[in-house]
């Protein structure tokens, strides 16, 4: 066992623990490593922005831990399971049960409306279609769009799109919830309105890694890891955070 | 291990939502979209049913002529070894007698030379315009109940009772509705209606006139010279009224299997060929239909392996153009069976309305316009020929082939990594 490994073993169950991952890419000839023995833990309840310059590797960290992703090695403990090294049907089973994801483009299903969109996750938990829709109402009404239950996303803005998609990444109750780049194609008010949303999320408990390139948007969480070049050059508690929230 | 009610509850969850987007997914989807899959789906059912349909209609127009215009449903021939049907006015009552029996007519036959045009030759070395035939008598109106000979007069009239110096020539015995002219099958040139021709049987030769011209692409028909049956029997000096040929219809088909039970039991077999339409039936008309039906399954097979690539091609680009959002099902934790049923659940949808649209077309327009109009092939009026059980097994089997063309692409999309069909990459 190697010594990052015990460290990590003798912490007092973090909700994820990160010990020496690496992802290497292979572009042609030329090999690109994107991640570079990063090691950290986030405790449950956290909000942590994961911060860094255009291809520093951020978004490639938030795939291995979200379990979208293999990593070239080290591991990647959520919630006691370590996500590696379990089969691609049960990542997918753990992603559904352990994980929430908004995506930067939102990622909303064009055929379902705002509340179909939320229902899916739901559903596929066995929740019947009746309670799906229900809880789907109530998470939608939770991110402020109670008026907007059946639109579909080409009748919505950008803003109200990446509400639908953090109500779906929160309907089935993950324990944690990844943002990737959550507010990179909205303008600033409209982020603003997401961010305070997370902090709301984040106030009641839920878990947040959030990918930015934006300091002031990192600024507002409890944790800013910040990375370069593969590698995590910053762990730092943001001193704006207490003021914000 | 996943016990029994683990493994239904999660079949039931997949289940539900596969239809949950399947039914979304078609009906919010392009209508445009939804018409051309549908459209596709229906003409590749049309082209499995069209081709081997012409093909075995083809032979069964054949096939239903020789029953309509000679055999009937039951015919009555003398053996290879008698010239004639012994005894026949007592086999005629006999079949009278039956109750199956709707009509019946009796057909007297014997083998001609037939000359034209000699009346106008000048030099006797020319090469007389003859030809050979089988003279047929009839009584015309027995006939047309049987056969319905009247409506396939294509030139002049039909017989009446009162002809006793007429003929209806069959058409393939006239150089303009049958071209030919080798040593072996001569025509007789430029004869029309009303003209004069000479039949000579042994030593009896007689004038008669030409009244009418029949065709009806059945070689027993096109190729005789019909008279009366008294004129004939006078030509061929019989005095007996023992005929060559009773061609029987009766009321219903199994009408047809009875009486010729019963004339069999009567005993009327051993002196006479006593056959259904079906047994009856020329050698080459079975041997092609069996061809046909071989080709009609081959073009079929080939038809079923273009449309199942069709089917394969619509759903592959329907689900690669999907793939982001594929990839977003998968990211968000759906299990990779819940979206290969769901594509499955569409090209079943997509297959079952082409069939049913391919069925109503078939069955409503098509089918109708062609037994109306049938195809004008020369040895036959071409019909398409469709059952409801070919039908149905057909578009069953289209649809079996849509679920795996539905499945293959779906499942080759939802193999692929899920963070690259997020990312498009």
């Amino acid at each position: 066992m190697t010594k990052a490994k015990k460290r990590v073993s003798t912490q007092v169950s973090p909700l994820i623990a990160v010990c020496s991952l690496t992802k290497t890419f292979h572009v042609g000839d030329a090999e690109v490593r994107a991640l570079r023995g990063v090691s950290f833990t986030v405790r449950e309840g956290e909000f942590v922005a994961i911060t860094g310059r255009s291809g520093s590797g951020k978004s490639t960290l938030l795939y291995q831990l979200g379990a979208l992703d293999h990593p070239t090695s080290g591991e990647v403990i959520i919630d006691g399971v370590d996500i590696t090294r379990i089969s691609g049907k049960r990542r997918t089973a753990f992603r559904l049960d352990k994980l929430g994801y908004v995506f930067q483009d939102y990622a909303l299903l064009p055929e379902l409306t705002a509340t179909e969109n939320v229902m899916v996750p739901l559903m596929m938990q066995g929740v019947s279609t009746d309670g799906a829709r229900r809880k789907s109402a109530e998470a939608l009404q939770r991110v402020g769009l109670g008026d907007r239950l059946l639109n579909r996303p080409s009748q919505l803005s950008g803003g109200q799109q990446q509400r639908v998609a953090i109500a779906r990444a929160i309907a089935h109750e993950p324990k944690i919830l990844f943002a990737d780049e959550p507010t990179a194609n909205l303008d600033s008010e409209t982020s603003e309105t997401i961010l305070d949303l997370f902090i709301e999320l984040n106030r009641f408990g839920q878990t947040i890694l959030m990918v930015t390139h934006e300091k002031e948007y990192a600024s507002i969480t409890g944790r800013v890891i910040m990375l370069a070049d593969g590698e995590m050059v910053s762990d730092k508690s943001p001193k704006r955070v207490q003021s914000r929230v | 291990m996943r016990t029994l009610s683990e493994w239904s509850s999660r079949m039931a969850i997949v289940l539900r939502l596969a239809s949950f987007l399947a039914y979304r997914q078609v009906r919010r989807g392009s209508l445009w979209t939804n018409l051309l899959i549908t459209s596709v789906m229906a003409l590749t059912f049309l082209n499995l049913i069209f081709i081997g349909g012409i093909l075995v209609g083809l032979i069964e127009s054949a096939s239903t002529a020789n029953r309509t215009l000679y055999t009937g449903d039951v015919l009555i021939s003398a053996t290879q070894t008698r010239p004639y049907i012994e005894d026949s006015p007592s086999a005629i009552a006999l079949v009278r007698s039956l109750p199956w029996v709707e009509a019946l007519s009796a057909r007297y036959t014997g083998i001609a030379d037939v000359e034209a045009g000699y009346r106008s030759k000048t030099n006797y070395t020319d090469i007389p315009n003859e030809t050979n035939a089988l003279l047929t008598g009839i009584n015309p109106m027995d006939e047309d109940a049987v056969s319905g000979l009247r409506s396939r007069v294509i030139a002049g009239s039909y017989l009446d009772p009162q002809d006793s110096e007429a003929i209806l020539m069959g058409a393939d015995k006239l150089y303009q509705y049958s071209p030919i002219d080798t040593p072996g099958l001569r025509t007789l040139k430029d004869v029309a209606i009303g003209d004069r021709v000479r039949i000579k049987v042994g030593p009896h030769v007689k004038e008669f006139t030409v009244k009418g011209i029949v065709k009806g692409k059945v070689q027993e028909i096109d190729s005789r010279i019909f008279m009366l049956d008294t004129s004939l029997r006078e030509l061929l000096g019989r005095a007996d009224k023992s005929v060559n040929e009773i061609a029987i219809n009766t009321f219903t088909d199994e009408g047809a299997v009875f009486t010729k039970e019963a004339l069999v039991r009567s005993g009327l077999s051993e002196r006479a060929r006593v056959q259904t339409w079906v047994d009856a039936q020329p050698k080459f008309i079975r041997d092609i239909k069996d061809t046909f039906a071989l080709l009609g399954n081959i073009v079929g097979t080939i038809g079923l392996i273009v449309s199942s690539i069709t089917i394969f091609i619509v759903i592959f680009i329907n689900a690669v153009t999907r793939r982001k959002y594929i990839g977003i099902l998968r990211g968000i934790g759906v299990d990779a069976s819940v979206i290969e049923l769901s594509y499955v659940m569409q090209a079943l949808f997509y297959a079952t309305v082409g069939t049913v649209v391919g069925a109503l077309v078939l069955f409503c327009i098509i089918k109708p316009w062609i037994d109306v109009h049938p195809i004008n092939f020369p040895f036959s009026d071409g019909v398409l020929s469709v059952t409801a059980v070919g039908t149905s097994l057909r578009g069953a089997l289209l649809i079996v082939a849509s679920l795996i063309a539905g499945y293959v692409p779906a499942r080759m999309i939802v193999k692929q990594n899920t963070l690259d069909a997020i990312l498009g990459r």
